[in-house]
């Protein structure tokens, strides 16, 4: 085996995810469609401050009107008691053939309440549409506004302690941030929580008990945050099973993230010290994951004011920028070592054989008790602290 | 033009890149005593993503390694130095793309099985995800459609439907379906998104009327100008060119990298199928290809139908399992066919939840890599599933044409189960294989019995591997130099695994299935009976090719008809011929003991795992 200090990055690297007390946060909040920007640069926003609103079309709804009444569709414009730009009512008679003495006449129903928006003479379509959706976007995080985007939205900017997780299940929430563990290796349960933490965002260590979660909802917690959970107590929850890590849209009473993975995994010393030191704070949680395209993992946000060291934070980035060496510190994310933390003591150039015989890049790390293993470098991520 | 196509023919140095979702892949190829050859590869991570939403920085940070390794300057300020000057640079440079997840689209037609389905057909074959099938007769409500459309955001809408001269009224109405949705094209505000009409060419003008203004719209022939015909190469040539004018000019970094190459850049998988395509011709053999990646699994078959009239023709079918896939995609493996199925291949004991954690865990940190044996077998366990349900899909759209008036005699009606598709596995000479998982397996005898369970091969099978991740390259490449295209995939990437000789049919244990007679080029002659349960290799190296008889017990069928002697030629590979004796369909105990016992003694037969593992 060749120790070669000198390879001091590579490609290769897992970046881990971002667990800092002091960060820059900047959160873009762009409408899905183009409307009205609320807030201007330099305002102060808070959690619910409503940054921009747009009108989302109404969604059409097709009427077969022609065949319904029986006629050709180029005749139809004659049967047709509503006209081009009508409001109506669901259920409303919107055309309307007659026979001889208002006998065996055929009346077409709206099927929605909206606006008659095309009468087709080629097809004898009639579209509805339903009224406009007014649509919403509020800040998120609290701070100042510091860009605008016309028509679009906004960036909200603030300084925060920021910690990513692995993945999470439901969308954008807010509370009090409440520690229900003793340690980052504790299973919660539901003897840990009581009705006092209603709209706060519990923290437990390695895992959350089914337990746990239940009385969590049944309590009105905003969130919770965990080292891990078991994947059918996570699919039970969910009523259906996760296939792609893509997520956030779910219709749930609360928003879940874990920063390790699932089974039982001691949450990140870092992590849980540092939601720890914020405990009582408010903090912004998303449970979105995207792990495709386009990443994108669950996170807390706890804007608090500067308290950090520039220049120590400076020496971090560059780090980071430079990759793996050696003394890097790891967090190993596969069996045999899952969750083991250790130095980076070798970073041999040559192809290794593993023990699942594959030839690939390995690196040798001291774990935490003093022990040296050997870990393919695609399964470690650098701990960003 | 001609001056390009001379310098193509005379190039010496080639450089490909695929910018697949996460890695972008760069092959460096030369011209040495006369052949093309494989020199070296340089990889990178895809920079289509914020914050450097440029494509071309990972381009050129994989074509770095390459200039490192290879020691030559192939980058300047603005791209690649193509065509070479002063001993620096290449004479060719071609790329794929799949980056930021493909080519996204939606199809439709009137009827699902038909113009749906031709439309479907198409859309895949030029080598794009299909993100849903429209047609007049789908049961879901008008609203349930729309709220469909609204919410998916494709690259781009193919539109087809009714044959030449029929009613033109329903598809307009799908029409009208479409522009009263308002799609919104994935690559955000300002984008025209592009619409193919290939449907009955009455309605061309009325879909012009409707669409034209709102939409990038382009107007190819009818891909069902009958029902007896489905023409689908004009759609899928429409296709390219939007995915060039549209689509990639608006993705982040393309608009540079279009100017980098003189040849089009192929979405990946369609520079998978051209490899697939390439095999069929230069073997004149059917074949079916799979590419297993971590997000999806691409299946493509190039099958020579023969007609009544004893005419025939070669149909390409690619499909792809969006779905289905050995990282970002393999809990879905995991949902779609259920944990037991995966854990039918285990042999060691693991409690299911176990499992299916490990499994949730590589989903959501998808660059990990097996470390242990015991990972390693898990993950074959779900790639043998991922690719039984990518064929089952495959299945499904490799069949004769819906809605075609045939004339029928007693015995098409027993055959009419068989219409479903017209894969059969006893007609199907190659199959080869590429993806990480298949390509990266530690032993060959892991990926051809992956393979083998997988697809279960029938008759005579030669079996490929691709050893070093470049179909997708070759495949770019093969549009403007064939030639060098192919000496490279023969000689460098092409493995040849073996062939599998597979009796069809079933027996008890340990009852005679087939005895085969091998006469080997030095003319050492080898003869093996295997009973019911076995399976067995005969070493016979790569290139080198075999005289067999193969005698089949009466229950069984190795092409002839059940108990019918064949007698042929066997080509021989890194693993060699492997004869399978434990039926078709595959028979795989329930009893845990039994199964366990099974899958120990087939993995040891063929060496296949450590015996570390195999002895416990």
């Amino acid at each position: 085996m060749t120790n070669s200090s000198s390879a001091k990055s590579t490609y290769a690297y897992s970046p881990g995810l971002k667990v800092k007390r002091n960060e820059l946060v900047r959160k873009r909040r762009i409408l899905s469609v183009p409307g009205e920007v609320l807030v201007k640069e330099g305002d102060s926003v808070s959690f619910d401050t409503v940054v921009a609103k747009a009108s989302l079309r109404g969604l059409p709804h097709i009427s077969r009107t022609a065949s319904i009444l029986g006629v050709d569709p180029d005749e139809l414009e004659y049967y047709m008691l509503k006209k081009t730009g009508d409001f109506v009512k669901e259920g409303e008679i919107i055309a309307e053939v007659s026979g001889f003495f208002g006998l065996f006449s055929r009346k077409c129903a709206s099927p929605t309440t909206g606006t008659i928006e095309s009468i087709s003479n080629l097809t004898g379509q009639v579209i509805i549409r339903e009224l406009d959706i007014e649509l919403e976007l509020k800040a998120y995080i609290p701070g100042k506004v510091v860009k605008v985007f016309p028509n679009e939205g906004v960036e909200v900017a603030t300084n925060a302690a920021f910690i990513q997780g692995i993945f999470g299940v439901g969308s954008e929430t807010h509370g009090e941030l409440k520690i229900c563990a003793e340690s980052n290796k504790d299973i919660l349960t539901e003897n840990d929580i009581n009705s006092d933490f209603k709209g706060k965002i519990l923290v437990g260590g390695a895992k959350i008990s089914k337990g746990a979660l239940y009385k969590a909802i049944e309590i009105g917690a905003a969130g919770i945050i965990a080292g891990g959970i078991e994947d059918n107590i996570l699919m039970d929850f969910l009523g259906y099973e996760i296939g792609v890590a893509i997520t956030g849209q779910e219709d749930i009473p609360l928003t879940i993230i874990v920063t390790e993975g699932f089974g039982e995994m001691a949450m990140s010393k870092n992590s849980f010290t540092l939601l720890e030191n914020f405990e009582g704070y408010t903090v912004s949680a998303t449970g979105e994951t995207q792990i495709r395209a386009g990443v994108m993992r669950p996170e807390i946000i706890i804007p608090h004011e500067y308290d950090g060291d520039k220049k120590i934070e400076e020496n971090m980035e560059h780090s980071l920028v430079e990759g793996m060496g050696i003394g890097t510190l790891v967090r190993v994310i596969r069996e045999p070592y899952f969750g083991a933390i250790g130095k980076i003591t070798m970073l041999p150039v040559q192809l290794q054989n593993i023990r699942s015989e594959s030839m690939v890049r390995v690196m040798e790390i001291e774990i935490e008790d003093g022990k040296r293993v050997i870990v393919p470098r695609t399964n470690v991520e650098i701990i960003e602290e | 033009m001609s001056r390009k196509v001379s310098l193509y023919e005379e190039a010496k140095y080639i450089l490909a890149t695929d910018v697949g979702s996460t890695t972008t892949k760069a092959r460096y190829f030369e011209k040495k005593d006369d052949s093309y050859r494989y020199i070296v590869s340089g990889e990178a991570p895809t920079t289509v993503e914020a914050p450097f939403e440029d494509v071309t920085m990972g381009v050129r940070n994989a074509v770095r390694e390459v200039e490192e390794l290879i020691n030559r300057r192939l980058l300047r300020e603005n791209g690649i130095i193509c065509p070479r000057k002063d001993g620096e640079g290449v004479d060719i440079y071609v790329t794929t793309s799949s980056a930021g997840g493909g080519l996204q689209m939606i199809v439709g037609g009137l009827v699902k099985t038909m113009t749906a389905e031709s439309a479907e057909r198409a859309a895949l074959g030029a080598g794009s995800i299909v993100m849903d099938v429209l047609a007049v007769n789908d049961p879901r409500p008008f609203f349930k459609k729309i709220e469909r459309i609204r919410s998916l955001r494709p690259d781009m809408i193919l539109l087809a439907g009714g044959t030449d001269g029929g009613d033109i009224r329903q598809v307009v109405e799908l029409a009208e379906l479409i522009d009263t949705a308002e799609p919104k094209a994935r690559l955000g505000i300002g984008y025209e998104l592009p619409i193919v009409f290939a449907g009955n060419k009455d309605a061309q003008k009325d879909i012009r009327n409707l669409l034209e203004e709102k939409y990038a719209l382009k107007i190819v022939e009818n891909l069902r100008p009958t029902l007896e015909i489905e023409n689908t190469s004009p759609s899928r040539s429409a296709v390219h060119e939007l995915f060039m004018e549209h689509v990639m000019s608006h993705a982040p970094g393309y608009n540079k990298l279009m100017k980098w190459t003189d040849v089009d850049i192929m979405p990946t998988p369609a520079g998978e199928g051209m490899m697939m395509q390439l095999i069929a011709k230069t073997f004149n053999k059917n074949v079916l290809g799979v590419g297993l990646g971590g997000a999806t699994t691409n299946v493509y078959s190039v099958v020579r139908l023969f007609e009544r009239d004893r005419s025939s023709n070669i149909r390409f079918v690619r499909t792809v399992s969006a779905n289905l896939g050995m990282s970002y995609s393999i809990s879905n493996v995991m949902k779609e066919t259920g944990i037991k199925n995966i854990m039918r291949w285990i042999i060691f004991d693991i409690d299911e939840p176990i499992v299916s954690s490990r499994l949730r865990n590589k989903m959501i940190r998808p660059t990990t890599i097996p470390q242990t044996i015991e990972d390693l077998m898990i993950e074959h366990a779900v790639a043998r599933e991922a690719l039984r349900l990518g064929l089952q899909h495959h299945r499904s759209l490799a069949r004769g044409l819906k809605g075609v008036k045939k004339e029928r005699d007693i015995g098409d009606f027993f055959l009419e189960a068989e219409e479903e598709s017209y894969i059969d596995m006893m007609n199907i000479d190659v199959i080869a294989g590429t993806g990480g998982l298949l390509s990266h397996a530690p032993r060959r005898s892991q990926t051809i019995l992956i393979l083998t369970d997988a697809f279960q091969p029938e008759g005579v099978t030669l079996m490929f591997q691709d050893s070093v991740f470049m179909m997708p390259h070759l495949g770019v490449l093969s549009t403007v130099h064939e030639h060098a295209a192919w000496e490279i995939f023969d000689k460098d990437c092409l493995v040849r695994l073996g062939t599998i000789i597979a009796p069809k049919g079933l027996a008890k244990e340990g009852e005679h299935v087939v005895t085969v007679s091998l006469k080997k080029p030095d003319g050492e002659e080898v003869t093996k009976s295997l009973n019911f349960g076995q399976i067995f290799s005969i070493s016979l190296e790569e290139r080198k090719k075999a005289k067999v008889i193969i005698n089949p017990s009466k229950k069984f069928d190795v092409g002839k008809g059940p108990g019918h002697t064949l007698q042929t030629e066997v080509e021989g590979g890194v693993v060699g011929v492997v004869i399978d004796a434990r039926g078709r369909p595959l028979f795989i105990p329930e009893n845990t003991t039994e199964r366990r016992k099974k899958l120990i003694n087939w993995f040891t037969s063929l060496n296949a795992y450590p015996e570390t593992i195999l002895d416990n």
